[in-house]
């Protein structure tokens, strides 16, 4: 049996919905904290430390009749910007997406420079986003510093 | 929301230009009372007698009123009042507010918030654009042009955010740069970066004698002891970065010192007669160009 039936056994196909693949292993319960996944009440199936011949190891998502908006999708683009998305409909993937960096990232990362006023008042984060070497990295509006994706901590 | 100067990256080299214009003509002429009527807050979270003095001579020699206070310590904060409870009240009590905090980004979110104008006296590492402006004014004054200059900078170039920020202002007028510092104090990556991506040369060296050779100007500033992870290397490089008198003989004639003060050691005593000596001048200026700020944040010029 070919690798690419293996992986289709391992997570099960759906009829309709979305399927994000090409997760970074470590990032699976990330991506799902972000885009909510964490407290829905359709079925959600996933797979994680899949062999991937580009990243080594890759998790999955099935998302069944859910159809993401592009802002929401991009908000994972910050952890996981190789992430594919195929639409599928009828058991059919009728559309594949890439995921696009946002210029600019409000509310949902916080500013690793501990003197920074916004880890002290109660204030929505803001960062323009800056692509150094092929990784993202933010810079806070408000204290100018540079957050790299090492250091980045999603809220 | 009202006009601010947060960064130094909030102005256009144009803008630059407009308020050095308007601080000459506060300079030709002391006795302006543009700000007449008008009330400046000084809010001070973070003592800096120095920086409060200077505004505040600013705005009452031009004819305005001060209100604030010098430590946080004498403000509601230390009752735990937030930023922005402070800002938003005091913004009803003044036209204009000058600030200084320890939090970087602090004068920002002010900005955003505040119904009247802010003006940035510094935020922790991050900012202090009056200081800027007042070098650049300071060199235009001695060298009659910004353009084409050799800025020798000495001493800190890692923590120096007074160094940082008038690097970038005058990246706008072709400068020839000298950093000149301990290795452990040398000028981060990212500046280093930027004057890469304007093409403007720079020399980095730990050799004082060499470098002032060629400059037009030599802003020293502060190497300080905590700055170092070993105190055997601060004691062994310290002596490095003094500036004495016996050094300015091979210097260009119309060479001028500039310092940010205050000043701990890094300008021997005996170089202050030297014609070549401009940081006590340096902060005379400085009340023209916050009175410059000031009068254009408001409106006034």
């Amino acid at each position: 049996m070919g690798f690419k039936d293996e992986k289709t056994l391992k997570v099960s196909a759906i009829k309709n919905g979305t399927v994000i693949d090409h997760i970074p292993s470590n990032c699976l319960f990330k991506v799902i904290s972000l885009l909510g996944l964490d407290k829905v009440e359709f079925p959600i199936t996933f797979g994680s430390n899949l062999d991937s011949r580009k990243l080594g190891s890759k998790a999955i998502i099935k998302i069944s009749d859910v159809f993401f908006e592009d802002s929401d999708i991009n908000k994972i683009a910050l952890i996981a910007p190789h992430v594919k998305l195929s639409i599928i409909k009828d058991y059919n993937v009728v559309e594949k997406k890439v995921v696009k960096v946002p210029e600019e990232v409000v509310g949902l990362a916080k500013c690793f420079n501990p003197h920074c006023i916004s880890n002290h008042e109660d204030i929505t984060t803001r960062f323009n986003v800056l692509t150094a070497n092929g990784e993202i990295e933010l810079k806070c509006k408000y204290c100018e510093k540079i957050t790299d994706q090492e250091h980045m901590i999603l809220l | 929301m009202s006009r601010s100067l947060v960064s130094i990256t909030d102005y256009s080299k144009d803008e630059y230009l407009n308020i050095i214009e308007i601080a000459k003509g506060f300079e030709l002429q002391p006795v302006q009372e543009v700000l007449k009527g008008k009330v400046v807050a000084t809010l001070f979270f973070e003592p800096s007698t120095r920086t409060r003095l200077s505004f505040e001579s600013a705005v009452l020699r031009a004819g305005g009123e001060i209100l604030g206070f010098s430590d946080s310590s004498t403000s509601s904060s230390t009752k735990g009042e937030t930023l922005n409870d402070t800002i938003l009240t005091v913004s009803n009590y003044c036209d204009l507010i000058v600030m200084r905090h320890p939090l970087e980004g602090a004068a920002k979110f002010a900005s955003e918030i505040s119904s009247v104008p802010i003006i940035n006296a510094g935020d922790g590492a991050n900012q202090h654009p009056s200081q800027t402006l007042l070098d650049m004014y300071s060199i235009l004054k001695t060298q009659g042009t910004l353009d084409n200059l050799a800025i020798v900078f000495v001493g800190d170039m890692k923590y120096g955010r007074t160094v940082h920020s008038l690097v970038m202002a005058m990246s706008h007028f072709s400068p020839r740069f000298f950093f000149v510092s301990p290795v452990e104090l040398k000028l981060p990556d990212e500046y280093k970066l930027y004057l890469d991506n304007r093409n403007i040369p720079y020399i980095e060296t730990t050799d004082l004698g060499m470098a002032i050779r060629e400059a037009d100007i030599v802003y020293m500033t502060r190497v300080q002891r905590e700055r170092f992870a070993d105190p055997i290397e601060y004691e062994r490089t310290k002596n490095a970065y003094i500036l004495k008198l016996s050094m300015l003989s091979s210097t260009k004639a119309t060479m001028k010192i500039m310092h940010p003060l205050p000043r701990v050691n890094e300008i021997s005593r005996c170089v202050d007669s030297s014609e070549k000596a401009y940081y006590f001048e340096q902060t005379k200026n400085g009340v023209f160009v916050r009175q410059a700020i000031i009068s254009n944040l408001l409106g006034l010029k």
